[in-house]
């Protein structure tokens, strides 16, 4: 895709798409928010994809700053959804960093178990607090905005449909702007050759680290924005199942661009909405199925349907 | 002034094998080395120690006088010690010019601040430039992975290039390439380099290429350095045509008789 049709989308289409999308009906808005508070952690994901790392332990992230939300607010006088949000990206963001500096070291198969380890670990000591409410979770508390109480329960997930879309915009530019830089274009050349990485005089283990450290930031911020919409959190957001499944939404998506993350995200939530509802026994051979047609015939994601669309025919894959 | 590189008594064993033995050369400045032996000789344990891709077992090396034994390629690089690659390490699935463009962003800001372009205008310029300099230009978006070897080789070398070397080392710059290609793709090379007032030290198999572009010649042989010596000389040396070029020397025993 063209560096203009990437910037149109972008720029132009992915914030009406957004805007648009603080209209739906208000069974909607609820499943717009977790898509794309999930939709934020693969972009994580994504980021870690592109130099040929996968996280198996991203709910790590995505847990840790549900809980942090949840937790936050029982110590310090504390309820505006965006301090809470934030607070809880900066938080994950600094348990990726001093993660990160054994993670960074390693590669393939054993990032990501190792990834899974840490989310396990998490898990595990989530489960055994009691005062955390063991594997039954807790009651998140009502959050404000700026100082705004909705009354309306409807309104109130309205707002937080429409920080949720501006948090995700907000990280779609960014991690654009990351990728177009000296420093994210060593993705794909970490990927390719870390040899050559180091023999041009950077440490990939640095770029890996920084990956990692936003990859985590992003989760948080994610689970941040997830637990406000459910008003709950509990263990089963760090479960490796919950992990599983952002890996699954990555590949559904592919990483060609950064809108793709949440264009799976909702895709998923929808296909998994739908399949429960009309399936309720076989769901899971539906999204199973599903995920089995796109690696078979979608090998770039759903997002190689619009660079398809887009331009007739491509080049060699370099996405995955 | 003091030499560019400096190796004293630089060992390397690996077990029981010795591949570099007690070695001691000091290159100065300006220089083009070629380095000759044959498979196993420690050419090329020789340069992976200097450009910190092993770790001597023992002694030191010295570059400009400071002492950088034990420094990684990160380091290495950084000083202006850089090389290319028997086997051109490149990144596969990005183009020629994508493949310049990262070295060059990497070589201008150490990667760093996060948010700049990488393709500013004057850099893609600049990089452009490069190619063109490197006679590559027309395979500018040809993705790495089906480049011709020479090619390959070619942008192995640029890439390195752009880090503004003091020190470039060549590992076996013409290996793989045709008989044809190989004298163009040193003259393309060296004038380059020649231009930036880089020193150069090349690992070469082929004496005509060694013969015609090397100042000075160090000859190893079971990790040692065997000679050490201006081209004409070095080639002639009785122990480098046995040992590294691999000639039976047929001694006149008629004088015994």
């Amino acid at each position: 895709m063209s560096a203009t049709a990437s910037n149109i989308l972008l720029y132009i289409i992915a914030p009406l798409a957004l805007a648009i999308g603080a209209f739906l009906p208000d069974w909607a808005i609820f499943l717009g928010i977790v898509s794309l508070a999930k939709g934020l952690v693969v972009l994580g994901l994504m980021l870690l994809w592109r130099s040929g790392l996968v996280s198996f332990g991203q709910g790590l992230f995505y847990g840790a700053g549900a809980y942090m939300v949840g937790v936050l607010p029982q110590y310090v006088p504390i309820s505006d959804a965006i301090l809470l949000v934030v607070l809880a990206a900066i938080g994950t963001g600094l348990l990726a960093f001093l993660v990160g500096f054994l993670l960074r070291r390693y590669r393939e198969i054993f990032f990501a178990m190792l990834c899974m380890a840490f989310s396990m670990i998490f898990y595990g000591v989530l489960v055994k607090s009691e005062s955390l409410g063991s594997t039954d979770g807790f009651n998140v508390v009502q959050t404000t905005y700026l100082g705004y109480v909705p009354a309306d329960p409807q309104e109130m997930q309205r707002i937080l449909y429409i920080l949720t879309a501006l948090v995700a915009w907000a990280a779609c530019l960014f991690v654009n702007r990351y990728l177009n830089s000296t420093m994210g274009s060593l993705s794909r050349a970490i990927r390719d050759n870390e040899l050559r990485v180091e023999y041009l005089g950077f440490d990939p283990r640095h770029a890996v680290h920084f990956k990692f450290v936003v990859a985590g930031l992003l989760a948080g911020a994610g689970g941040a924005l997830a637990a406000i919409a459910i008003g709950h959190v509990d263990p089963e957001m760090v479960w490796w199942i919950q992990s599983g499944e952002f890996v699954f939404v990555t590949i559904l998506s592919g990483v060609g661009n950064v809108l793709a993350p949440l264009l799976g995200s909702v895709v998923f939530e929808i296909l998994r909405t739908f399949a429960i509802q009309y399936a309720p026994n076989a769901w899971q051979f539906v999204v199973g199925g599903c995920l089995l047609a796109v690696i078979m015939f979608l090998p770039g994601g759903l997002w190689s349907l619009i660079e398809r669309s887009r331009e007739g025919e491509h080049g060699p894959d370099t996405s995955r | 002034m003091a030499p560019i590189l400096r190796a004293e008594n630089l060992n390397k064993t690996f077990g029981a094998v010795t591949a570099a033995d007690d070695i001691n050369v000091a290159i100065e400045p300006g220089e083009v080395i070629g380095v000759i032996g044959s498979n196993g000789a420690g050419k090329t344990t020789f340069v992976n120690m200097v450009t910190g891709y092993l770790t001597p077992s023992s002694g030191k090396l010295y570059f400009y006088d400071r002492d950088i034994t034990g420094f990684d390629p990160k380091h290495a690089t950084e000083l202006g010690i850089c090389r290319s690659f028997q086997i051109p390490q490149l990144f596969a699935t990005a183009t020629t010019f994508e493949n310049l463009l990262i070295a060059m962003g990497v070589a201008e800001t150490g990667a760093m601040p996060f948010w700049q372009p990488l393709a500013e205008t004057d850099r893609v310029a600049r990089c452009e430039e490069v190619l063109k300099r490197y006679q590559i230009f027309e395979y500018r978006d040809q993705y790495a992975q089906t480049l011709p070897q020479g090619v390959r080789k070619l942008l192995d070398i640029a890439m390195a290039s752009v880090h503004d070397p003091k020190l470039l080392m060549l590992d076996e710059p013409t290996s793989g390439v045709t008989a044809a290609e190989k004298f163009s793709i040193m003259d393309i090379v060296v004038t380059a380099l020649r231009e930036q007032n880089v020193t150069i030290l090349f690992v070469e198999h082929d004496m005509e290429i060694v013969a015609k572009y090397a100042t000075r010649v160090l000859a190893f042989y079971d990790g040692r350095i065997i000679a050490d010596e201006a081209p004409e000389e070095a080639l002639r040396d009785k122990q480098v045509r046995e040992f590294v070029i691999g000639e039976t020397l047929h001694l006149d025993t008629t004088a015994e008789h």
